[in-house]
């Protein structure tokens, strides 16, 4: 199903001015990912589209040509997997399951063949029969899935659907999830404050910023030119340097970096895995903490921007905290971008 | 010396309890003697209890009807006004609540004369079992409502709601399939307490009852003001056989219930 957003905003009765006007255009079968901190407004787009809020006048949403703006939110066919679940405790998983389709009164051995159908993808078999609370968190978070999907909706909204599972589940429920809603082929809309979660689930990423949608785009995209330095700080946690722009000179206080274009009253960010230690590097910095990390070394730096800055360093060792090093950051690597422009 | 010091309070325990039993194991015996100043040695009968049958089956069936139509009117009173209140939080709400609790702090006696003072001209309400009604469902109402009202405070309604309304159920399927059914161990624990309250209530209904209408405890206080010890003794037994199993089934359903708020 093809979703068109015109002028959405929403201002709740206190005046807050939860969503700014905002339009978005998301096709059959894309699976986009609202991403945002805390309260910028992620919720309450997504629960304006799926009609449990209303938006402001003179907001339009269209499913497949068909305006849906006024309808309510059970007659609109969505699917709607929520942040605690939502399960029924009064019911088992197969009744769980089976509501959205005793709704559509269909005959019993339809509904019956169908919840089989959704319990065997989501791989529920051996607990269908069992009650709500006798299930793990992940399992529940499967039915609540299943239960989203089994009335075949015509758009699938999932409110941080990971959020209530440990770290360890959330990775692999994660894998699995992008798997299953690839493979159901429905257009989703998943809201997630985890990067990570996003980039590894959407097709596009949207970033949300204080009511807005401050870039949307593939998660390359977004990684690579950030429009915003809002952006480039909350996909791959760029980090601002602190120096004098004059033209194309970045300067440090520890040395000189060339930019790659004039940047006069622009910001300059770096991410961390972009900082190489290297001897006959233009830069130089303290070393102020060292953090061994399996993988590689977190090494917080000195001298390069208002707080320390952090540089990822693979390599069998690291230097001490205390020393100076020298460093070299490729001109590719920075990142240009407007200064103050979207916090 | 040590389980002397533990014994006290197991022996303050059974006195206790000795205080208040002996007078209700006595007034069951008394009830079931032939004769209470000859004590048990004038032998065990069941005629007093007949007797009570006879007198006073009509206050029985009145209490039981008064009990269930109590029943009736709570439940459909009480639950959708706990669902209105939990779904709407707020100032409003809690004052609305208090307000239903009202009668809980004014006495028996002051809320049957206020009734009284309002509908006691019309004659046919007045002389009919509706007017006890009435005063019972008023009396029981609020206990109704916050048994509910504490199992919906306890579950998170809202999300409930509206995942079944994204499943595309409507307000009614949705208070009947979602409300109801999490609601139950409070509106049984609710139905129990009222039930019991109506049954034993006396201060209002004694006030509300005309002598062809007397519930069962109205009854007792007639009888042992006009019958034979025996016979109110008798009466008593019978009004415990009632009351008892309910009062226990009240606390096993409260208790349920309370697991499920904690
Ligand atoms: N019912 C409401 N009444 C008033 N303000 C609200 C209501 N719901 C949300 N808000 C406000 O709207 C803003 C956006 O809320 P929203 O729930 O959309 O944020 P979010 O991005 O989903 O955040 P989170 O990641 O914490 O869930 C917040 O400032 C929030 O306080
Ligand atoms: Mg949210």
């Amino acid at each position: 199903m093809t979703l068109t957003l015109t002028n959405i905003a929403k201002t709740f009765p206190g005046g807050t001015k939860a969503l700014l006007p905002t339009d978005l255009e998301i096709s059959k079968g894309e699976i986009v990912s609202l991403l945002g901190p805390s309260g910028c407004g992620k919720s309450t787009l997504l629960r304006i589209i799926a009609g449990l809020e209303t938006p402001d006048a003179g907001a339009k949403i269209v499913f497949d040509g068909e305006d849906v703006t006024h309808q309510s939110v059970e007659t609109r066919k969505i699917g709607m997997v929520f942040q605690s679940y939502a399960l029924f405790p009064n019911m088992s998983v197969r009744g769980n399951i089976g509501y959205g389709l005793k709704m559509q009164r269909l005959p019993r051995a339809e509904i019956d063949s169908r919840v089989n159908e959704v319990i065997a993808l989501c791989r529920l078999d051996a607990y269908a029969d069992r009650s709500i609370t006798a299930l793990s968190g992940g399992q529940r978070q499967r039915v609540a899935l299943a239960r989203a999907m089994a009335p075949r909706p015509r758009v699938l909204l999932l409110d941080e659907p990971l959020s209530a599972l440990d770290a360890a589940l959330r990775g692999q429920l994660r894998d699995e999830l992008a798997l299953l809603l690839r493979q159901f082929g429905i257009t989703a809309i998943f809201v997630t404050h985890d990067q990570d979660e996003a980039m590894a689930i959407a097709d596009r990423v949207a970033v949300m910023s204080q009511g807005e949608v401050a870039q949307i785009g593939t998660p390359e995209v977004l990684y690579r030119n950030p429009a915003t330095g809002f952006v480039a700080r909350f996909v791959g946690d760029a980090m601002p340097l602190e120096g004098r722009i004059e033209a194309d000179r970045l300067h440090l206080r520890g040395g000189v970096l060339a930019l790659p274009k004039p940047a006069d009253g622009s910001e300059v960010l770096v991410r961390a895995e972009d900082i190489r230690i290297d001897p006959e590097g233009p830069v130089s910095a303290r070393v102020e903490t060292v953090t061994f990390l399996g993988t590689h070394y977190r090494i917080a730096l000195g001298g390069l921007a208002e707080g320390p800055l952090f540089a990822l360093h693979t390599g069998l060792s690291a230097p001490k905290p205390g020393e100076d090093v020298r460093l070299s950051i490729a001109s590719e690597a920075l990142l240009i971008l407007p200064r103050g422009l979207a916090a | 010396m040590k389980s002397v010091t533990k014994s006290i309070p197991l022996i303050v325990t059974l006195l206790a309890c000795a205080f208040l039993l002996i007078p209700i194991i006595q007034s069951v015996l008394a009830g079931l003697t032939v004769n209470y100043f000859r004590g048990l040695s004038s032998g065990l009968t069941l005629k007093w209890v007949g007797q009570v049958w006879e007198l006073y089956s009509g206050s029985i069936f009145l209490s039981i009807w008064l009990a269930l139509a109590c029943l009736v009117v709570t439940l459909i009173l009480g639950v959708p006004a706990a669902y209105a209140l939990a779904r709407n939080p707020g100032r409003a709400s809690r004052i609305l609540e208090e307000f239903i609790s009202l009668p809980l702090a004014i006495p028996g006696l002051a809320l049957a004369l206020a009734l009284l003072q309002l509908y006691g001209t019309l004659q046919g309400f007045r002389t009919s079992w509706s007017f006890i009604l009435v005063g019972h469902v008023l009396y029981t109402l609020p206990f109704m409502v916050r048994s509910v009202l504490s199992v919906l405070a306890a579950i998170d309604l809202k999300s409930l709601e509206e995942g079944a309304a994204s499943l595309g159920a409507g307000p009614a399927r949705r208070f009947f399939d979602i409300v109801v059914p999490n609601a139950l161990p409070g509106i049984l624990a609710g139905a129990l307490t009222v039930v019991t309250l109506s049954i034993g209530e006396f201060n209002l209904t004694w006030m509300l009852h005309t002598p062809y209408l007397k519930t069962l405890p109205v009854g007792l206080a007639d009888s042992y003001a006009s019958m034979r010890l025996e016979v109110a003794s008798a009466y008593t037994l019978v009004f415990f056989v009632m009351i008892v199993p309910l009062l226990i089934a009240m606390q096993w359903a409260s208790a349920r219930a309370q697991r499920i708020v904690q």
